[in-house]
């Protein structure tokens, strides 16, 4: 394939992608990190100067700050637990024979189709509304009082949420990683006499162990970042109970106007951000070596 | 006309060298054959003449016009690839008749042509098929006539049969030896196994880490192989290549003996031996024996000799068929 | 695993497959159910039978405009689409048939920019869409999804062309192909059903995206997610109005989401799993 003509043709194609993708990341980076040491008011937008590290240390002493950056691990590995354990138990229920596979495969992976404003609206309102909700309706139908979740246990309540939307796609690539294991290995265990739990701990676990890890670090990419969901439901109260990182970003730019706050906000998310991104990166990375 | 010439060609990655300087001169309608073990840069020197890869330095030229820089396309040499390369998505009728609608034949010449190779080659009855139902060997046919079609001045194989099971394997090899006496076209043929090379070839041309280890006819190969490499890779079984005393005894560093050059005898002869595998394979019998400080020999006899595992033999070579290598491994 | 399984263990699996993935699938079934209630049943206790009004949608429509968010929302998840896929092809076709030592890095390095919180960069963002008046603009919107997922497209269509064995690509160039027809005979009609389901997966998530969509517009682009998120006021509560919009702004993506679940991972893993 290497010849001269068709490698410089090849550099010419790969242009647009990469210069766009290079402004893409750099300027807006850029950016922030220069507004992060400003003091800089969209209602004062004439009064602008240098801050130093006045908007990490307001942003650092702000008691929502340590709150937000609580909530949003909570959150994370809130859902992370729910999923992955869930998505085991899942993929090695869809993996075994049944009728109607196909049509319950599509019942699972559903939810992560739903765009995630429906999914809260929709939770919120029809499942666990404290007047009309299904479980405010089962409550009543056993004569116990309906909580009323986002009020008592808002945090809890998003998690679930995004626990839903998550849960199809940690099963659909546990199961793809499932079925992608050797039948043969499986027999060959057995005729070394592996029982069905041994089989599972020496054979399957280290099987979909790689797929478990790309679930995870893939999913905190995104949790990291959840926002309409808090923003339809509980808008990151009562208090700052359910603030995440990403709200408060939100709540000090565009509600507070406050750009150097935001941008110190933002540099900090980009850092935890870029630990996840370290390990998945390798991750996947290792992959493209095979 | 298939005239093809290689003049002081070479090729390197960056600084790993897969082939150095060579020249090689290959005959208009003549069968040549790339011979070597994996790794030997026979394919690279094929992807070479065919274009798909730029040579370092040198010149290649087809009919006396010089190629070297010149695209695949306007080479007008015709490939069949390891994996065959058909074009799933294509029917057998249009992947053979791809290479004529490109070079824009009128659609009754590319019918006519289409349909007279698939009568040549048995495949009229699949040509509405799609590659993916075919067999390996009906791939490989479709793979040859998309080359036949469009008359190139050579054709480029690169080991076309080493997908197929041994007894397609022979079959098809009579196949491509028969498409060569009726087109008498320059066909240049890459394979790392020594039969195909010796049954196939007008002309071989053994390689070994990039260089030309010897070039010759089959038999010119098998009778006077130039060095060891050649002696040890030409010929099945492999020769037996004996060193020490008994090689000093014939004046040699390292003497070779093929199999089927050991008079075995079970009274008398120059080495004693052990029998230890009999390999019967009714025309004939391999034995491996073990014969003391001369080492392990393979020894090619009758087919229903009646020698058992442990059996004592004894073993002589024919006097005018040892070959004698000198201590830098070529032939004295 | 040619093995007869005992129907009653089969049986017994079905049972448990089938109550588990209705209770996952149950907030969108009861979602679609309340959408053909009439707004007093649907606050009348819990029922799975609807009476089937179809009133609650002719309202969605003749309150909100639904059909413009709809239309914003085709218009951006479709154009972000077609445009990554534009920039990403010739790309990932020279990643894929002309690899350098490079092209691991780069890939790596488009990935990483997917690794940016969008929050970090939403106060320039925002400075530059309301300096150029881009703000609340279709053309903004579809640029912005367009970068966000450009990665993820070159990616799948890079595994997907990678799976096509360069030597079909030199048989083309040997049988006397120019660039252009092998692109056009060869490489195109191989890479359909790759590219189709990179558009579909990219279609999904361009139509999902909730953090830029919300923010970067108000009334003109806001496409189908804007316009549910505002049902978030206390005035919009109305339960079946509220399913049946629902039911309109997932419906479409759910179909196309159900035909290309197996395409799903690879797309979602950058191939990581397959």
């Amino acid at each position: 394939m290497a010849t001269r003509q068709t490698s410089t043709l090849a550099r010419f194609m790969m242009a647009p992608s990469v210069i766009l993708l290079f402004i893409w990341m750099i300027v807006p980076l850029a950016m922030t990190l220069w507004f992060s040491f400003q003091n800089y008011n969209l209602l004062n937008p004439a009064n602008v100067s240098f801050a130093g590290l006045f908007n990490y240390k307001f942003f650092y002493t702000d008691p929502a700050f340590f709150q937000s950056i609580w909530n949003t691990l909570v959150l994370v590995v809130g859902v992370l637990l729910i999923t992955v354990i869930g998505g085991i138990a899942l993929a090695l229920l869809l993996d075994q024979p049944m009728f109607g596979q196909g049509i319950v495969r599509i019942l699972v992976i559903s939810p992560f189709f739903v765009m995630p404003p429906v999914a809260a609206l929709v939770w919120k309102n029809m499942i666990m509304h404290p007047g009309y909700g299904v479980f405010a309706d089962f409550a009543k139908f056993f004569g116990a009082q309906p909580v009323d979740w986002f009020a008592q246990f808002p945090l809890f309540s998003i998690i679930i949420i995004v626990a839903w939307q998550w849960l199809p796609f940690a099963t659909l690539i546990l199961l793809t990683a499932l079925q992608s294991l050797d039948g043969e290995q499986k027999e060959a265990a057995e005729m070394d006499g592996a029982g069905i739990v041994s089989r599972f701990i020496y054979l399957t676990i280290p099987h979909i162990s790689r797929a478990v890890t790309v679930v995870i670090l893939i999913q905190t990419i995104f949790l990291l970042g959840v926002y309409a969901e808090i923003l339809v439901t509980t808008n990151g109260g009562p208090g700052y109970a359910s603030t995440n990182l990403p709200f408060l970003i939100y709540r000090t730019a565009l509600l507070g106007y406050d750009v150097g706050g935001a941008s110190a906000g933002g540099i900090i998310a980009v850092i935890l951000a870029n630990i996840v991104a370290f390990f998945l990166m390798r991750a996947v990375g290792k992959n493209l070596d095979k | 006309m298939g005239n093809i010439t290689l003049n002081k060609v070479s090729k390197s990655f960056g600084t790993t060298t897969i082939i150095p300087e060579l020249d090689l001169e290959i005959e208009d309608g003549e069968f040549v054959v790339f011979v070597g073990p994996s790794g030997c840069g026979k394919s690279t020197l094929l992807r070479l003449i065919a274009g798909l890869e730029d040579t370092s330095a040198g010149k290649i030229s087809i009919d006396g016009r010089d190629v070297t820089g010149e695209a695949p396309a306007k080479r007008r040499l015709a490939m069949v690839f390891q994996s065959y390369a058909l074009y799933p998505h294509m029917t057998v009728y249009k992947n053979i008749a791809f290479p004529l609608k490109m070079a824009g034949e009128d659609a009754a010449v590319i019918d006519k042509k289409v349909k007279d190779a698939a009568r040549v080659l048995n495949l009229t009855n699949y040509l509405e098929r799609r590659p993916g139902q075919l067999s390996g060997g009906q791939r490989q046919r479709v793979a040859i006539g998309r080359a036949i079609v469009r008359q190139p001045s050579a054709f480029l194989f690169d080991e076309p049969l080493s997908n197929l099971d041994a007894a397609l394997r022979g079959t098809m090899r009579l196949e491509i030896s028969e498409l060569h006496h009726q087109l008498k076209t320059t066909m240049i043929y890459v394979t790392h196994d020594q039969v195909e090379a010796m049954t196939m070839a007008d002309k071989i041309v053994v390689l070994n880490a990039g260089n030309i280890e010897q070039v010759g006819s089959p038999m010119e190969l098998y009778k006077t192989p130039k060095n060891l490499f050649v002696a040890g890779f030409i010929g099945s079984p492999r020769m037996n290549l004996i060193n020490g005393a008994a090689a000093a005894r014939h004046g040699a560093t390292t003497i070779g003996v093929r199999p089927e050059h050991l008079g075995i005898s079970t009274t008398a002869g120059e080495w004693k031996a052990t029998v230890g595998v009999a390999e019967h394979l009714g025309s004939d019998t391999f034995l491996h024996v073990q014969a003391g400080d001369v080492g392990t020999l393979t020894v090619r006899a009758d087919g229903e000799l009646g020698v058992r595992h442990g059996e004592t033999v004894y073993l002589t070579p024919s006097p005018n068929k040892i070959h004698r290598f000198g201590a830098d491994g070529r032939a004295m | 695993m040619a093995r007869a399984v005992s129907t009653r263990r089969k049986i017994g699996f079905t049972v448990a497959a089938w109550v588990v993935a209705l209770l996952i699938f149950f907030p969108i079934l009861y979602t679609i159910i309340t959408s053909f209630k009439s707004e007093t049943e649907a606050i009348a206790g819990f029922s799975l039978v609807p009476s089937g009004t179809l009133e609650s949608y002719a309202e969605v429509q003749a309150q909100s405009n639904y059909f413009k968010f709809f239309l914003n929302s085709v218009i951006i998840a479709v154009g972000s689409t077609i445009l990554a896929l534009v920039v990403a092809v010739p790309a990932a076709w020279s990643m894929a048939f002309s690899p350098t030592k490079r092209t691991k890095d780069i890939l790596m390095w488009m990935l990483s920019t997917k690794m940016m919180p969008a929050v970090a960069v939403l106060v320039p963002i925002y400075l530059i869409f309301r300096d150029t008046y881009l703000l609340d603009t279709r053309i903004g919107l579809t640029v912005m999804l367009m970068l966000i997922n450009l990665p993820i497209v070159v990616w799948m269509l890079y595994t997907y062309f990678r799976e096509i064995p360069g030597e079909i690509l030199e048989a083309a160039r040997m049988d006397g192909a120019t660039l252009w027809g092998e692109i056009v005979y060869v490489l195109t009609p191989m890479a359909v059903p790759g590219i189709a389901s990179t558009m579909l997966l990219n279609i999904i998530l361009a139509w999902n995206e909730a953090f830029w969509t919300i923010r970067l517009t108000t009334t003109n682009a806001a496409p189908l997610t804007a316009f549910i998120a505002s049902f978030s006021s206390p005035q919009g509560l109305f339960w079946a109005k509220l399913s049946a919009a629902s039911t309109l702004a997932i419906a479409p993506i759910l179909i196309m989401g159900w035909f290309s679940q197996r395409q799903l991972v690879r797309g979602l893993t950058f191939g990581a799993v397959k």
